[in-house]
């Protein structure tokens, strides 16, 4: 009977390439600009688009970004790495080629720790490797495909994890590219653009049995633009080839792309076998030789990593992890943090403002942080507003929302808004009228009808348009009543 | 080991080419006859001599990072034998072979 038997379980493996454009000028092999974004085909000449008689020359600042990537990623530098050609044909390559690393990459044997639902785990990089971009197509309606070169021969990071796979689930999946996007972003080698493409992710996904040793058949899902496109895609995947198996059907070897509004993935292309790609050295470039002194000196240049940022800001402000996690999520969100809990020391209100109405804002804005024109010294002004009761946490809401959409001081917006009535005198003729309205209420409350409180609370916000201080409100009422009583 | 039609095949494949049955016979005499000289290298005793990807004693040739202009749009795009919206255009490809 179907009923008592007991359904195989099953695991999962990931594994993840993950590319990222290199903040350069200049593209990798020649000088033209490296940017987003554009008119297309302004940003060409005959190395990026593979013209006879063309020959590249590495861009100097894109080996040292991928060492400082590597080193950021606990990898061993190669004293001596070489350019290879992966040969196929497909529009978007000019060359018929493009320019990678095959067997003597820049950084390999490297790790970056995790920490999700399943706990902490660290996940193995194998490799980390310097290539071109290729150009973008486009399909025409009249079903011809169009082709954009802008970004052929952008300089591209590849990081790839290491087999057998560290992680599991999507959780993980989604963890590991948090953290290395912050990683990434904090050293400055990549802007972790996921939405305009400058930093992609492809996962590997496969599933065996519980128990056994073997791997399964494993599928790439391409066309990943966020993080949460991550964690449903790897969900939807691991789900889908658990279902193949249970009905007795077998996984192909594919590349699939993620439909978003679908929330499924789809079949994109069988998979070319890597020795289709017949590598071989680039005879136009010579090695690179990167010796210890200068491995020394990046290493030395690096900056704080999140890791360490995510430590000390719970030893410094008293922060969970889950708090520094989120404020060190980009080197820009850890600054805007200090900075503001520096200013206005409350580091606690501070950490609580920037996850809540900061992230909300941003969020519905489609903003990065660098972009906010509220920065950390309005943050802390406003803050600082509230602390001494000027404007209550209510109204502060309000002046945050006009800063972050203007700019303007949060001090210049509460005057204009009129601040909170604080004062005992103005606030006790308030609450004179109110009395003298509702004079049933207040024997009531006075008589210890406790409900009657918010009842009267409310009278005076509405007298005061919500400026009223409420503390203070409540007090002077408890004040009274005590009086009153007597 | 000399290659067979099947190997011509699958390369010119790879390369997208089409190859008439009497043309692909000729590429296969070909690559075959190279094969051999390549074969004559077997002979060389490379005992204690590390592999190497480059003959050239040159290493690090780099330039800085500086952005340079690039080619008007019309130029980079005059060579292209179909040129739509400022983009080459070229024909469909189809990803699944």
């Amino acid at each position: 009977m179907p009923g008592t038997q007991v359904e195989t379980r099953y695991v999962g493996s990931i594994g993840m390439e993950v590319h990222a454009e290199l903040l350069t000028e200049s593209k990798m092999f020649c000088g033209c600009r490296n940017a987003f974004g554009g008119e297309p085909n302004t940003r060409c000449c005959p190395v990026c688009l593979g013209l006879p008689g063309s020959l590249p020359v590495a861009n100097r600042l894109a080996v040292e970004l991928v060492v400082r990537a590597a080193l950021a990623l606990n990898c061993a530098i190669s004293p001596i790495a070489k350019f290879d050609r992966k040969n196929y044909f497909y529009p978007d390559l000019p060359k018929g080629y493009q320019i990678s690393q095959y067997d003597q990459p820049i950084g390999s044997g490297g790790w970056l720790d995790i920490e999700s639902e399943a706990g902490p785990r660290r996940v193995h990089i194998r490799r980390v490797h310097l290539e071109e971009d290729t150009g973008k197509l486009m399909h025409l309606p009249t079903g011809d495909s169009a082709v954009d070169y802008n970004r052929s021969g952008v300089p591209l990071m590849e990081i790839v994890t290491e087999f057998p796979p560290d992680m599991s689930s999507a959780d993980e999946a989604r963890a590991y590219l948090v953290k290395l996007r912050a990683i990434l972003t904090c050293i400055g080698v990549s802007d972790g653009k996921m939405e305009q493409g400058s930093l992609r992710c492809e996962p590997n996904i496969s599933v065996r049995p519980e128990g056994s040793a073997a791997f399964g058949t494993k599928t790439e899902i391409k066309n990943l633009n966020s993080f949460r496109a991550v964690h449903r895609g790897v969900q939807h995947e691991l789900a889908r080839q658990v279902a193949l198996l249970r009905r007795g059907d077998r996984v192909a070897q594919e590349t699939r792309g993620w439909n978003e509004a679908r929330g499924e993935t789809v079949l994109q292309r069988v998979k070319e076998v890597e020795q289709e790609y017949r590598y071989f050295p680039e005879p136009d470039l010579m090695p690179v030789h990167i010796d210890d002194a200068r491995v020394g000196l990046i290493r030395a240049r690096l900056p704080e990593l999140p890791d360490a940022a995510r430590v000390r800001l719970v030893d410094q402000y008293g922060l969970s992890p889950a708090e520094a996690d989120l404020l060190t999520q980009t080197a820009a969100w850890t600054a805007y943090f200090e900075r503001a809990a520096g200013l206005c020391g409350n580091a606690r209100a501070t950490a609580n403002w920037m996850m809540g109405e900061l992230a909300r804002l941003l969020n519905a804005a489609n903003l990065e942080i660098e972009q906010c024109k509220a920065g950390p010294e309005a943050l802390a002004d406003l803050l600082a507003m509230v602390e001494n009761g000027r404007i209550s946490g209510k109204m502060a809401k309000g002046v945050w929302e006009a800063a972050f959409e203007t700019g303007e001081a949060p001090a210049a917006i509460a005057a204009r808004q009129g601040e909170q009535i604080s004062d005992a005198d103005a606030l006790g003729a308030v609450l004179d009228s109110v009395i003298a309205a509702q004079p049933d209420v207040w024997q009531a409350l006075c008589a210890g009808d406790e409900k009657k409180l918010t009842f009267m609370v409310g009278q005076i916000m509405k007298q005061t348009r919500g400026k009223a201080n409420p503390g203070e409100v409540n007090r002077l009422l408890r004040e009274r009543m005590a009086g009153g009583a007597q | 080991m000399p290659l067979t039609l099947d190997d011509v095949r699958r390369v010119a494949n790879l390369a997208r080419l089409e190859l008439t049955d009497d043309e692909a016979a000729v590429q296969l005499r070909r690559i075959n006859e190279l094969m051999e000289r390549f074969e004559s290298l077997r002979e060389l005793d490379v005992e204690g001599i590390e592999p190497t990807a480059h003959s050239a004693p040159l290493h690090n040739v780099l330039r800085e990072d500086a952005a340079r202009p690039s080619l008007p749009r019309d130029e980079a795009l005059s060579g292209a034998p179909d040129a739509r919206e400022g983009c080459f255009a070229v024909p469909l490809i189809l990803e699944a072979s």
